[in-house]
C-alpha cells in the first residue's frame, strides 16, 4: 500500500456512504491503545461504520487511514480490499466456522496468510491460553458456551496481529447472567491490545464500562463525542438523555430563566443567554398532593402519566400541559402516601439550583 | 265338373301360392360390392413409410369406411411389439427372417405374401463431398459410415453387401431403422449410410445415391401378412389385396420399389 | 399414558396404497421375470460388459464435468446480481423438463458437424462429438447438470454469507474463502447434487441415442443396450441389465437416505 507514517498513528477516517435508507456521514479519529465505543439506536449506522472500516463496504466518498497507511481514498481511487486490511473483527454472533475446530478457527487467519500449519496452530494455542481457554482447542465451536465462543472469536481476530480491532455488539449475544463477568474480561483484553479499538453497541452500560471514549451516532451522523462522564453529564440528544435517565430540556436562556422550546418556562441559576440544554435529574423533581408552598421556583400542576418500578425507586412521568413533561424519581412509600396512580392529579416542583444548564 | 279345368285351377293356385312363398318378387340385380368398413393398424417396416402412406390414402378414398393407422419402425421392433401382444391388423416386413418369427410364433392369420422387392444403395451427402463412388470406398477408416443394427433387415443386408465387396467396415453407429440412417447422412453427421434405393429416392435433394452393382447388392424381399389379432378381417384383407393388386403395385413402383414377382 | 391414535381416513389410506403399488409393481414385475438361471451367462457377455463399463465411465465423467461447470454457474446464480439472471436460471433448468430426445436434437444442432459451434470446430480440427464417447458424456452432462446446479445454488443461498465476510477480514483471498469456507459449508448440498446428477446420467437414453448414436463399446451405454435388446426381442438380456441398473440406483438412493429431501 503506502509507506508507514509513524508520525500519525491511529485511525483517521471520513466515511460517507448510502446504504438503503441510511445516509452515513461521519468522521472518526481514534488513537492506538484507545478504546472507543460507537453508541446509538438501531439503524443509526453503527455496524455500517464497522463494515466500511473493515473493507466489507465501499465508501461513496471519503478516506480511511490507519497508522499512516491509506486503506481507502475515494478521491485517489485507492482501496484495499478487506482481506488486505490489518483489521480484526469480532462479529455479533461470533461467526466461528462450524466445520473447523476451535484451534483451526483461531489459526485460520494465519494459515490464510501463508503460515504453515504447525506454526499457526502453536500461535493459536498461545492465544487461547492467553484468553483463558486452554482446554478447548480441539473442541467444536458448537459445544462452547457463549462466553467461550466470544473469547475464541476474539482470539481469532487477534491472532493475525491486526492494527485495529473492531467489535460488533460484543456482549449482545450473551445471557444477562454472564454478561458482567465477560464484560470485565473483555475490558481487560481490550486494554491489553495496543492498536486502535473500536466497538459498537446500543447498550450504554456496555459502552461506559468498556470504553475510554463514547461516540454517539444517530441517523448516520455523530451527535456527540467525549468521555463517558462528559457525555452522560451533558447529553446532547434525547437518545443519550434517555439512556442515562435524565430529563433533558432545550430552550433559550436569558439570565435566570429559560424559555423552553417545547413550551413553558424554567427558572434556573446563571443560565447566561442563548440556546441552551437544561438537565433536570429525576431525583430533583418532587411530587405533591397539592400546590406546595415553599422555596422551589419551578412549580406546576400535572397528571401522572406512567409509573415504573426501577429497583427500589419509582419513576413517575408527569405530563404538565404547557409545561414540559418531566420524570420524577420517588420511593414506593411516597407513591402510596400520595395515592398516586396513572391519571392522578399531582403537583411537581424543581429547585432552580438543581437544574444544570449548558450551552449548545 | 269339366275334367280339364281342375288341373289348370290347381296349377294356377299352386303358381300363385309359389309366387307368394317365393318371397320378394324378382328384381333386376344391381352391381354393388358390400361396403367394407373397419379400423386398421398397419405395422410396416420404416422403408415403406412414404409408399404405404399413399396407399393408405387411396384405400380410404376407395373404401371410406376403412380407417387406417400406420406404425412404421424397424422390422425387429415391430416383431417384438407383435410378440408382446401389441394390437395390429397387418404386418409388412422388410425381410423374410423377421416375418418368419411372426409366423412360427403362431401370430399370423394368413400365409405371408411377397408384395415388393428393393435394392440397397449408398446414401451420401448431396454433392458427394467425400467422392464416394463404390462400396469399397467405404472401407476408408476416415469415413463415418452409418448402418442399421444387426437384426434390422437393412443391417443384415449391409453385412452381406460388405462381405460380397470383400471389405471390413466399422460403422459409427447402428440404427434401429433405416430412416434414422438416412437422417444421420442428411444431417451431415455421417458421410455415408447403407439404405434402400427407395429411401434415397424419397429423400429428395437431402441426400444423393451411389449405386451398388448387382453382384455386390442384395435384393430385399418384402412379405405382408394379416395378423391373428385383427379386429376387422374384411378390411385387412381388402388392404392386403390392394397392396398386391395393380393399383398398389403402381404406387410401390412410383416410389422405386421393384415388383412383387422378380423374373 | 396411552397416546390417543388419530383415526386414519380410509380414502387416504387407499390412495396412498395405490400410489405405493404404482411404484412397487413394475419393479416387482422386473424381479419376477428375471431369468436367474441365465443371469450369469448374460452378465459375462462381452457386449453386456462393454455397455456396463461404458455406462460407469461416462456417468462418472459427466458428473465430473457437471461439477466443474456447474459449481461456478451455481455460484454466479446465487451470489451475483445481473440483468437476465432469472432467465439464465430458467435456461439451466430447462433440460430437466425437456424430453431428452429434444435435448439430443438440440445438441445436434449446436455441436453436430453442421452445428452452430460444431461446424467451425469440425472445419478446423476435423473432430466432432456425435458418434464418440465424449459425445455421450456431453449428452449426459446436458441432462444431469441442472440437478447439480440447483442443489448447489440452494446450498449457497442457505449458507450464511457472513462466514465468507469473516474469512475475508481474517485475510483470506477469494479463492481461499471459497476453498476453506464456502465449499465445506455447502458440502452436503454438493454431494447430494452430484449423486443425483450421477444417477440421472447413468439412466440417460434419449439424448444419448439421438446425439451420440449407438455403437457397442463407443456409445452403447447400458440403457441403450437394454433398448436394443428389447427391440430385437432379447427380453432376458434386457431384464437382467434393467435389474442391475435398478439395483445400483436404489443402492445410491438408500445411501443418500433422504438427505436430499431434508430428512435427518
Amino acid at each position: 500500500m503506502h509507506r508507514e507514517n509513524p508520525v500519525d498513528p491511529g485511525l483517521r477516517a471520513a466515511l460517507r456512504l448510502r446504504l438503503g435508507r441510511l445516509d452515513l456521514d461521519v468522521e472518526l479519529a481514534v488513537e492506538p491503545g484507545e478504546v472507543a465505543a460507537l453508541l446509538g439506536p438501531n439503524g443509526a449506522g453503527k455496524t455500517t461504520v464497522l463494515r466500511a472500516l473493515a473493507g466489507l463496504l465501499r465508501l461513496t466518498d471519503g478516506r480511511v487511514v490507519l497508522d499512516g497507511r491509506v486503506l481507502e481514498d475515494t478521491a485517489a481511487r485507492v482501496r484495499a480490499p478487506a482481506e488486505r486490511r490489518p483489521v480484526g473483527m469480532v462479529f455479533q454472533d461470533y461467526l466461528l466456522f462450524p466445520h473447523l475446530s476451535v484451534v483451526e478457527n483461531v489459526a485460520f487467519g494465519l494459515r490464510a496468510r501463508g503460515v504453515r500449519r504447525a506454526a499457526a496452530r502453536r500461535t493459536a494455542r498461545d492465544w487461547l491460553e492467553r484468553l483463558g481457554l486452554p482446554g478447548v482447542a480441539d473442541a467444536s465451536p458448537r459445544t462452547l458456551s457463549g462466553g467461550q465462543q466470544q473469547r475464541v472469536a476474539l482470539a481469532r481476530a487477534l491472532a493475525t496481529d491486526p492494527r485495529m480491532l473492531l467489535l460488533d455488539e460484543p456482549l449482545a449475544a450473551l445471557d444477562v447472567s454472564v454478561r458482567a463477568e465477560v464484560r470485565r474480561d473483555l475490558r481487560r483484553h481490550m486494554r491489553e491490545f495496543a492498536g486502535v479499538n473500536l466497538l459498537v453497541t446500543h447498550d450504554p452500560l456496555e459502552a461506559i464500562a468498556l470504553a475510554d471514549r463514547l461516540i454517539v451516532i444517530e441517523e448516520g451522523r455523530i451527535v456527540q463525542a467525549g468521555t463517558p462522564a462528559e457525555v452522560t453529564a451533558r447529553p446532547r440528544s434525547a437518545y443519550v438523555a434517555d439512556l442515562v435517565g435524565v430529563n433533558l430540556l432545550h430552550g433559550r436562556a436569558s439570565g435566570d430563566a429559560i424559555e423552553l422550546e417545547a413550551g413553558g418556562r424554567l427558572e434556573v441559576v446563571g443560565a447566561g443567554s442563548g440556546e441552551v440544554f437544561a438537565v433536570v435529574p429525576p431525583h430533583s423533581v418532587s411530587l405533591w398532593r397539592s400546590r406546595p408552598d415553599g422555596s422551589p421556583r419551578n412549580v406546576w400542576r400535572g397528571r401522572a402519566a406512567g409509573l415504573d418500578l426501577l429497583g427500589d425507586r419509582v419513576r413517575v412521568r408527569v405530563d404538565a400541559g404547557p409545561q414540559p413533561t418531566l420524570v420524577a424519581e420517588v420511593t414506593p412509600a411516597a407513591v402510596a402516601e400520595l395515592g398516586l396512580a396513572e391519571g392522578s392529579d399531582v403537583w411537581i416542583s424543581v429547585k432552580a439550583t438543581e437544574v444544570r444548564v449548558y450551552s449548545i | 265338373m269339366v275334367p280339364g279345368r281342375v288341373p289348370v285351377l290347381v296349377s294356377a293356385t299352386v303358381a300363385l301360392l309359389l309366387a307368394g312363398c317365393g318371397g320378394v318378387a324378382a328384381q333386376p340385380a344391381a352391381s354393388s360390392t358390400p361396403q367394407v368398413s373397419g379400423s386398421l393398424t398397419v405395422l410396416a417396416a420404416a422403408s415403406l413409410t412414404q409408399a404405404f402412406t399413399k396407399i393408405g390414402d387411396q384405400v380410404h378414398a376407395k373404401y371410406p369406411g376403412v380407417d387406417i393407422r400406420f406404425s412404421f419402425a424397424g422390422s425387429p421392433t415391430l416383431v417384438t411389439q407383435i410378440q408382446q401382444g401389441a394390437p395390429g391388423d397387418i404386418f409388412a416386413s422388410a425381410d423374410q427372417a423377421n416375418m418368419q418369427k411372426v409366423v412360427t410364433g403362431g401370430l399370423a392369420l394368413t400365409a405371408p405374401a411377397v408384395f415388393a422387392h428393393n435394392k440397397l444403395e449408398i446414401a451420401v451427402q448431396s454433392g458427394n463431398p467425400r467422392h464416394i463412388t463404390s462400396v469399397s470406398d467405404l472401407a476408408n477408416p476416415s469415413l463415418k459410415v452409418d448402418v442399421c443394427a444387426p437384426g434390422v433387415p437393412c443391417g443384415t443386408y449391409s453385412t452381406t453387401v460388405f462381405g460380397r465387396a470383400g471389405i471390413r467396415v466399422t460403422p459409427v453407429s447402428q440404427e434401429q431403422d433405416v430412416k434414422s440412417v438416412l437422417t444421420k447422412v442428411g444431417l451431415g453427421e455421417a458421410d455415408a449410410g447403407i439404405v434402400y434405393a427407395t429411401d434415397v429416392k424419397s429423400a429428395g435433394g437431402q441426400v444423393q445415391g451411389v449405386a451398388i452393382p448387382d453382384d455386390q447388392n442384395v435384393t430385399a424381399e418384402y412379405p405382408i401378412v394379416e395378423l391373428k389379432t385383427t379386429q376387422s378381417e374384411p378390411a385387412a384383407k381388402t388392404f392386403v389385396d390392394y397392396v398386391l393388386g395393380a393399383q398398389g403395385q403402381k404406387v410401390l413402383a412410383d416410389f422405386g420399389f421393384l415388383p412383387k414377382a422378380t423374373s | 399414558m396411552v397416546r390417543p391414535v388419530q383415526p386414519l381416513n380410509p380414502v387416504l389410506v387407499v390412495l396412498a396404497a395405490a400410489a405405493a403399488l404404482f411404484f412397487v409393481l413394475p419393479l416387482a414385475g422386473l424381479v419376477a421375470r428375471t431369468p436367474w438361471a441365465s443371469a450369469l451367462g448374460i452378465l459375462s457377455d462381452p457386449q453386456v460388459q462393454l455397455a456396463l463399463r461404458l455406462s460407469v465411465i461416462c456417468s462418472l465423467a459427466s458428473t465430473g464435468l457437471a461439477i466443474v461447470l456447474g459449481v461456478p454457474l451455481a455460484w454466479v446464480l446465487a451470489r451475483l446480481r445481473f440483468p437476465g439472471r432469472s432467465l439464465l436460471r430458467g435456461l439451466t433448468t430447462l433440460p430437466m423438463v425437456l424430453p431428452p430426445v429434444v435435448g439430443g436434437v438440440a445438441l445436434l444442432l449446436a455441436f453436430g458437424r453442421r452445428g452452430l459451434l460444431g461446424a467451425p470446430i469440425a472445419g478446423a480440427t476435423g473432430l466432432s462429438l456425435p458418434f464418440t464417447t465424449p459425445g455421450v458424456i456431453v449428452a449426459e452432462s446436458f441432462v444431469a447438470m441442472p440437478f447439480l446446479v440447483i442443489a448447489v445454488e440452494a446450498g449457497l443461498r442457505s449458507m450464511d454469507v457472513r462466514f465468507e465476510e469473516a474469512a475475508r477480514t481474517l485475510g483470506a483471498g477469494r479463492w481461499t474463502v471459497f476453498r476453506r469456507v464456502t465449499l465445506p459449508l455447502i458440502g452436503p448440498s454438493l454431494a447430494a447434487g452430484a449423486v443425483l446428477a450421477w444417477s440421472r446420467a447413468l439412466g440417460e437414453f434419449g439424448a444419448t441415442i439421438t446425439f451420440a448414436g449407438n455403437f457397442p463399446g463407443t456409445t452403447q451405454t447400458a440403457p441403450l443396450a437394454i433398448y436394443i435388446d428389447l427391440e430385437s426381442g432379447q427380453l432376458p438380456s434386457a431384464v437382467i441389465l434393467s435389474l442391475l441398473l435398478v439395483v445400483v440406483s436404489l443402492a445410491v438412493l438408500v445411501a443418500l437416505r433422504g438427505r436430499y429431501l431434508g430428512e435427518d
